[in-house]
C-alpha cells in the first residue's frame, strides 16, 4: 500500500502521484458508483433508457430493413440479364461458338443459349400456334443468348456498358437490357439510404439532447454535493467524472434496449415474411443484427451518451461555485 | 502562514467587503476574527479559501501568492485550507463517515488509508460511535463536530472557521473551542471568525477586529500566546 506523504504531497500535482493501477481502480469505482446510482432510481433510468432506445431503434431498424431489401435485390440480379437476339443468318453452331466465347469474358457470369430450333419448339409448346408455325417454310425465330453480367456489373451503368460492347458483335441483331425497373429500384434504395442517414443523424442528435438534459437535471439535483466537493478541493475532472460515466451508461443501456427492440420486431416480422417469400417460391429470410453491427450500435450509443453528458457538464458545472 | 498586504475587495456595485487590510499570521497561531455583521469577516475568510479574489493587494497563504494562482490550481490550494461553516455544509444523503472521508477521496487516497484517517478524525471529535449515522440524526453540536472532522481529516496546515459556534449554546461552544485549541497544539494555524466576544475574551489569543471593512484593532502585541 502506498504511504501517502503528508504536507508535501499537495504541492506537487496529485495526478503524477497517482499510480496507473490506483487511477484505474478509481475510475472503476466511479463507474460502478454511477451505475449504482442509476439502479437506485430504476423508474427514471428505465424511462430515459427507453427514450434513447426508441430513438436508436428507428434508424437501426430501418438500416437493417434496407440491408434486407438490398440482399433481396441480389436474388433478382438475374433479371438484369441481357438478351442478345442473333441475326437470321447465324446458324445454331455459330451461335454456340459465340456463346462459349462470351462465357470466357470476365464481365459475364453465365451465358445461356436458346437455339433457333429450341426457341421454335418452346414457342410452339407455349403459344398454342402449333398449326400456324408448322405451315411456315422456315423458322422465323432467331437464336437467343441470355447473358448474365458478373455481380459487380449488375448495377445499371456497368450493365449498360456491357450492353454497348455486346452490340458490336456482327452476329447480334438486337440486344436488349431491361434496365428500367433495376434503375428505379436502385434509385429508390438510394433515397431510402439517404433517408436513413438523415433520420439517424437527427435521432442521434436527439439522443445527445436527451442525455444532455438528463445530466443537466442530475447536476441541478446534486448542486450541494458539487459545491461542497469544490470547497474541499475537488478538481473539475473529479466532479465531472461521475456525470460522464452516467451519460455513458445511459448511452450503453439505450443501445442495448434499441438492440432488443429491433430484435423483437424482427421476430414478429419473421414468420409473415417467410410466408410471403414462400408464395414467391423464394427462400428469403430476414437477417438480424450481426455482431459487428451490434458493436457499432453499442459503441456509438455509448459515445453519444458520453458526448451528451460532456456538453451538459461543460455548460453547467462552472456555473456552480461555492460562496 | 497567512499574509494580507493592503488587500481590498470590492464587489460589483461598488460595495467594499474589505478596505486596505494588512496583517500576518505566523504558522501555528490561533487567531480570532471579530466584528459586527457585515464588517468583512466572511469576505476575509473567502479570500483565503479562494472563494473570492481580491480586487487589490496581495494575499499569500503557505507561501503561495493567491493573486497569481490559476483556476486549475484552486482545488489544490483548497486541500491545504480546511474550512468550517456555521451551517456545517454536510451532505445529508451520506453517512458521517462518508462526509468526513470526502477530502481524502478527492485527494485520491486508498480506502484503507481513508478508513484509518477518518476514524482518527472522528475519534478526535468524539463521534466515532456515530460514523454510520446520517447527519440529520445528529444534534447541531454533533453536526458541527462532523464538519470540523471533515476540515481537519486531511491534516491541512491552515483551518478557517466561519462562526463555528453561531448556533450553539455556551457549553457546546466551549467544547468546540477546546477542540480548536487541541488542533492548535499540534501546529495547525487557525483563523476563527466569531462575534462571541464573551467566549473568546477568556482565551488569551490574538484577536483581529474588523470594523466597516477595515482592520480596526490587532492585539498581536498584547497576545499572551
Amino acid at each position: 500500500m502506498r504511504r501517502p506523504r503528508k504536507r508535501q504531497s499537495a504541492r506537487i500535482s496529485p495526478r503524477s502521484t497517482l499510480r496507473a493501477d490506483v487511477w484505474l481502480m478509481r475510475h472503476l469505482q466511479v463507474a460502478l458508483a454511477s451505475l449504482g446510482r442509476l439502479i437506485r432510481t430504476p423508474l427514471s433510468t428505465l424511462m430515459t433508457t427507453l427514450v434513447i432506445g426508441i430513438a436508436l431503434a428507428l434508424p437501426s431498424g430501418l438500416y437493417l430493413l434496407l440491408g434486407n431489401v438490398e440482399s433481396l435485390s441480389g436474388h433478382w440480379d438475374g433479371a438484369a440479364s441481357i438478351s442478345l437476339f442473333l441475326t437470321q443468318e447465324t446458324s445454331d453452331a455459330q451461335a454456340a461458338s459465340l456463346a462459349s466465347q462470351l462465357q470466357r469474358d470476365p464481365a459475364i457470369t453465365r451465358v445461356r443459349l436458346i437455339g433457333r430450333t429450341e426457341a421454335l419448339d418452346e414457342f410452339r409448346r407455349l403459344s398454342g400456334f402449333a398449326g400456324v408455325l408448322d405451315s411456315l417454310e422456315e423458322n422465323p425465330l432467331p437464336s437467343l443468348l441470355i447473358v448474365e453480367p458478373a455481380a459487380e456489373r449488375a448495377e445499371p451503368a456497368a450493365a449498360e456498358a456491357l450492353l454497348a460492347r455486346l452490340k458490336q458483335y456482327s452476329e447480334v441483331e438486337f440486344a436488349q437490357l431491361d434496365l428500367q425497373w433495376v434503375r428505379r429500384f436502385h434509385a429508390i434504395t438510394e433515397i431510402a439510404r439517404r433517408g436513413v442517414i438523415i433520420l439517424a443523424t437527427l435521432l442521434g442528435l436527439s439522443v445527445l439532447l436527451i442525455v444532455g438534459n438528463t445530466i443537466r437535471l442530475e447536476i441541478q439535483n446534486r448542486h450541494a454535493e458539487i459545491e461542497i466537493t469544490k470547497l474541499i478541493g475537488g478538481t473539475n475532472a473529479f466532479i465531472r467524472r461521475p456525470f460522464l460515466y452516467n451519460g455513458a451508461w445511459y448511452g450503453l443501456f439505450g443501445g442495448i434496449s434499441a438492440w432488443l427492440m429491433v430484435g423483437i420486431s424482427l421476430l414478429l416480422l419473421d414468420n409473415p415474411v417467410e410466408q410471403l417469400a414462400g408464395l414467391y417460391q423464394s427462400g428469403f429470410r430476414l437477417s438480424g443484427i450481426d455482431f459487428t453491427t451490434l458493436l457499432i450500435l453499442l459503441g456509438g450509443s455509448t459515445l453519444l451518451g458520453l458526448i451528451g453528458s460532456w456538453i451538459a457538464v461543460g455548460r453547467h458545472l462552472h456555473e456552480i461555485e461555492p460562496a | 502562514m497567512i499574509h494580507f498586504d493592503n488587500v481590498t475587495k470590492r464587489y460589483p456595485g461598488g460595495h467594499e467587503g474589505l478596505s486596505n487590510v494588512s496583517f500576518h499570521i505566523d504558522p501555528g497561531e490561533m487567531v480570532f476574527l471579530t466584528g459586527h455583521s457585515g464588517a468583512g469577516k466572511s469576505t476575509l475568510l473567502k479570500l483565503i479559501g479562494l472563494l473570492e479574489r481580491s480586487t487589490r493587494g496581495q494575499v499569500r497563504v503557505a507561501g503561495r501568492n493567491l493573486t497569481r494562482l490559476g483556476r486549475g490550481q484552486i482545488p489544490y490550494h483548497r486541500r491545504e485550507v480546511g474550512m468550517i461553516f456555521q451551517d456545517h455544509r454536510l451532505l445529508h444523503d451520506r453517512t458521517v463517515f462518508d462526509n468526513v472521508a470526502m477530502p481524502l477521496v478527492v485527494a485520491g487516497l486508498g480506502h484503507i488509508e481513508i478508513g484509518r484517517r477518518v476514524r482518527a478524525a472522528l475519534d478526535k471529535v468524539g463521534l466515532l460511535c456515530k460514523e454510520k449515522n446520517l447527519p440529520v440524526t445528529l444534534s447541531g453540536g454533533e453536526q458541527q463536530r462532523v464538519g470540523i472532522a471533515r476540515a481537519v481529516v486531511s491534516k491541512p496546515p491552515v483551518v478557517l472557521a466561519d462562526e463555528p459556534t453561531g448556533n450553539l449554546d455556551p457549553a457546546l461552544s466551549r467544547e468546540i473551542m477546546n477542540l480548536f485549541e487541541q488542533f492548535n497544539d499540534v501546529g495547525v494555524t487557525l483563523l476563527i471568525a466569531t462575534h462571541d466576544l464573551e467566549l473568546i475574551s477568556h482565551m488569551n489569543r490574538r484577536i483581529l477586529v474588523l470594523d466597516k471593512s477595515r482592520l480596526a484593532r490587532d492585539n498581536a502585541a498584547e497576545s499572551v500566546n
